[in-house]
């Protein structure tokens, strides 16, 4: 007998002649998660991936194979030769360690015979397994509209016994759809717009700006942390630290006010986009959501679009504040999130920043600027540094 | 401006990796301007610490020699500290640090007292390790008068004298502000004690002021007083509390019955001789050295005022204050804003307030002395050493006046 992980993809199935290239992605990502744990065997069959999981910690296992994009659900199953006696046997045992952990009191049975040549059918197997479960435990009842757990028998290659099923993220998986560059502030949005495209099978890279020394070195070292718990889903992330000060003390002293913001997201995004171009990503990810802040009116999104050519994923555009921060929540960068460092100081917030940008007049002010020098310098100071899971 | 780091290492949680921590290019000299937050231990306390963690590793409450060796440096080490205190070694007691030594001062004295009374005085700006336990004794049942303090920061003695009652059963007051330096009546209130009777226990947190004022706890007449190692030149996780022959003391953590009962635990030996040491250190040449902190203070005192405009010094300058802190407020300015610009340039120092909109991270000393927002939020705190020179403090200046003016010129529209 041997404990494996039975894992499930979803929407990776209806995939047609590619299929096999997303499953040895997905396979190979499940592999990687696992790497630091050991060597653990994980190999497809008939629709499924498994994990053996003999001696690893099962729960720390489960914890790192739900993270990996594509798969739907994972379950902790006993895998054993199939003949009768044992599948009573270990279905006993199942239920007892059940009892043990949840103080069960009633169960259900229900069996799936994928190897047509097994001798019984499925209802008859989950019929004896449930009367043999019930003539060899104590306080137990069988409750078919509403048990409190249902023990799966599966009767394929060799038979499998669970009861205990813990959903994953879904999506894709990772590399299956290119790479972006994600503007990744320290606020609690793009961390979870970031998370979204991964989801959906982009490798991230990511670009933060800071004002040094108008912000505080911690700020940075906040994002880091933010992409350390974004690698354990996305991969190690490159992140890119962009001073933003020098442009910022340029428009300061050569543009109107109001538009101090604005200007500062033009320039967030075509500093963004040139090091996505290096980087051969398709595109840039920012975590703006409409109507949230002055600068993501659909005034301020038509003229911070304009900045660009390379597409432009706002995953949250449509989403309240409640409903990402609880994403956030779930992915668990919203503790990190909300530590009090600020990413863009405040000083040259304007105290009444354009909420209805004109392009036109956005153009004529940015004009006054060397636009193109104030790029190229800002590239050139940038600091690299290579986000990895936490050793 | 060009951003001064190196290459970051990320996975630095790692030991092995802890000599690639971000380290600022030093292209600059490095000036420690806050050494009322930690101070740089001596060469020679590191020396003994080494030889604490190498030979004397034994453990003191051990019958073999490897024990008893430990057990007489510790008692020389207590002996040291004593002292440079002016007390004799039965009433030191070794601690974790100052907010222990805090913590239990103020335990151990209400336990003592709580059938006499339940009235407890205090100021409006002691350290949190103090605030914080009398904010705790609030939520039981204590009544804790907080003195008012003036624009210097100095409480008024008459308002001392009424608050005393009948239920009073402690006085708790810090002999020196570790964010404006300014130095409290500690004699005065000893005096109002002996007049008292000694009816209620005196309690002096003298973390800020040993080794930078000469005092000791016999002339101010306390009971209970605490000190801290880091704040000597000593390590960090070691401190002190002095305890007056007689005074009966109630431990907060209970085991092995180490410190004659009062703080159980086996002795941190690389910490207690570090403490002793850097107690030995300071004893040495102490006239010199306070008398070095002032020529250092008063020449940034005098340099910001003849080069920085629109600037206001907080708590006294000179008399009344302590040699080794300044605070100024440069009006118009974020301290944090200042703060990263002077280390860029290799200069340490410290803020009344942080960078944050989310958080009121106000300093309540300032708040206490009736500063304005804008003021507290201009303030920084020069905390200087012995060690600092006078080189350090012209580039110090220099290097405050170009910072100073270009913060301005962006803030000012």
């Amino acid at each position: 007998m041997k404990k494996v992980l039975i894992v499930r993809y979803g929407e990776i199935a209806l995939k047609g002649l590619n299929k096999s290239y997303f499953i040895n992605k997905l396979v190979n990502h499940i592999q990687a998660n696992l790497a630091d744990l050991g060597r653990l065997h994980v190999h497809q069959a008939g629709g499924l991936i498994y994990v053996d999981m003999d001696e690893y910690d099962q729960d720390e296992v489960i914890d790192r194979v739900i993270k990996v994009f594509g798969i739907v659900s994972v379950s902790p199953a006993y895998k054993f030769d199939k003949n009768m006696d044992s599948i009573y046997e270990v279905a006993v045992k199942h239920i007892n360690e059940r009892i043990e952990e949840d103080g069960i009191k009633t169960f259900k049975v229900e069996s799936r015979r994928g190897d047509k040549s097994f001798p019984m059918k499925s209802p008859e197997i989950s019929r004896m397994v449930g009367g043999y479960i019930l003539s060899h435990t104590e306080g137990l009842k069988v409750d078919v509209h509403n048990p409190e757990i249902i023990l799966h028998v599966d009767v394929r290659d060799k038979a499998y016994v669970y009861s205990k099923k813990v959903y994953g993220y879904g999506g894709l998986p990772l590399g299956t759809n290119g790479t972006a560059m994600v503007l990744l502030s320290g606020g609690i949005d793009s961390p979870v717009a970031a998370w979204m495209m991964a989801k959906r099978g982009m490798e991230i890279e990511a670009v933060h700006y800071h004002s040094y020394p108008f912000t505080s070195e911690r700020a940075k070292e906040k994002v880091v942390d933010l992409a350390r718990i974004l690698a354990k889903y996305c991969g190690n992330i490159r992140l890119h630290c962009v001073n933003l000060l020098p442009i910022q003390k340029e428009i300061n002293e050569k543009c109107p006010e109001e538009e101090m913001t604005i200007l500062s997201r033009r320039f967030m995004m075509k500093i963004a986009e040139r090091i996505a171009i290096k980087r051969q990503c398709n595109a840039l990810v920012t975590g703006e959501s409409i109507g949230q802040v002055a600068s993501q009116t659909i005034q301020g999104l038509t003229v911070t679009n304009n900045a660009v050519n390379i597409p432009v994923f706002r995953p949250l555009i449509a989403l309240d504040k409640v409903d990402i921060m609880d994403i956030a929540k779930k992915i668990n960068t919203y503790e990190t999130s909300i530590l009090p460092y600020e990413d863009c100081c405040t000083v040259f917030l304007p105290k009444r920043p354009v909420t209805k940008p004109r392009l036109d007049k956005i153009l004529q002010s940015e004009s006054n600027l060397d636009v193109e020098k104030l790029i190229e310098e800002a590239v050139k100071g940038m600091e690299v540094i290579e986000v990895s899971v936490e050793e | 401006m060009v951003n001064n780091f190196t290459k970051t290492v990320v996975s630095y949680t790692i030991w092995k990796d802890i000599d690639k921590i971000i380290i600022m290019e030093r292209l600059h000299m490095e000036v420690y301007l806050d050494n009322s937050a930690t101070t740089k231990p001596n060469i020679e306390v590191v020396n003994i610490m080494t030889k604490a963690l190498t030979d004397y590793y034994g453990n003191p409450s051990s019958l073999h020699h490897k024990g008893v060796e430990v057990e007489k440096l510790i008692k020389t080490a207590r002996k040291q500290l004593a002292k440079a205190l002016g007390a004799s070694e039965q009433e030191i007691i070794f601690t974790s640090g100052g907010t222990e030594s805090n913590n239990m001062a103020i335990m151990g004295a209400i336990e003592s007292k709580k059938r006499k009374g339940n009235r407890i005085i205090t100021t409006k700006i002691e350290h949190p390790s103090v605030l914080n336990v009398y904010k705790n004794l609030e939520t039981k049942g204590y009544e804790v008068i907080y003195l008012d303090v003036d624009s210097f920061g100095k409480i008024n003695m008459e308002q001392l004298k009424e608050s005393i009652s009948e239920e009073t059963i402690l006085i708790s007051i810090m002999h020196v502000n570790n964010e404006v330096g300014t130095i409290q009546p500690v004699e005065e209130i000893g005096k109002i004690i002996k007049n008292n009777n000694e009816n209620f226990i005196f309690h002096v947190d003298a973390i800020q002021s040993f080794g930078k004022i000469k005092f000791t706890p016999k002339k101010i007449g306390a009971h209970l007083l605490s000190v801290s190692g880091h704040k000597i030149h000593g390590p960090k996780g070691i401190g002190a509390l002095y305890i007056k022959k007689g005074l009966k003391m109630t431990p907060l953590i209970y085991g092995g019955n180490q410190e004659t009962g009062i703080r159980s635990g086996t002795e941190n030996t690389p910490g207690i001789l570090g403490l002793g040491e850097a107690a030995r250190c300071l004893y040495e040449d102490m006239d010199n050295k306070i008398n070095k902190m002032w020529i250092l203070k008063n020449k940034l005192i005098e340099g910001i005022k003849n080069e920085i405009h629109d600037i206001k010094i907080n708590g006294f300058e000179k008399e009344g204050s302590a040699p080794h802190i300044a605070n100024i407020s440069f009006l118009g300015i974020r301290g944090e804003v200042l703060l990263h610009s002077l280390e860029q340039d290799g200069i340490y120092v410290s803020t009344g307030s942080a960078c944050s909109s989310k958080k009121n991270t106000k300093s309540h000393v300032l708040k206490a002395m009736g500063l304005k927002d804008y003021e507290i939020e201009g303030a920084i705190r020069f905390s200087f050493s012995y060690n600092n020179t006078l080189e350090e403090i012209d580039y110090a200046i220099d290097k405050l006046k170009k910072h100073v003016k270009d913060i301005r010129k962006i803030v000012k529209r």
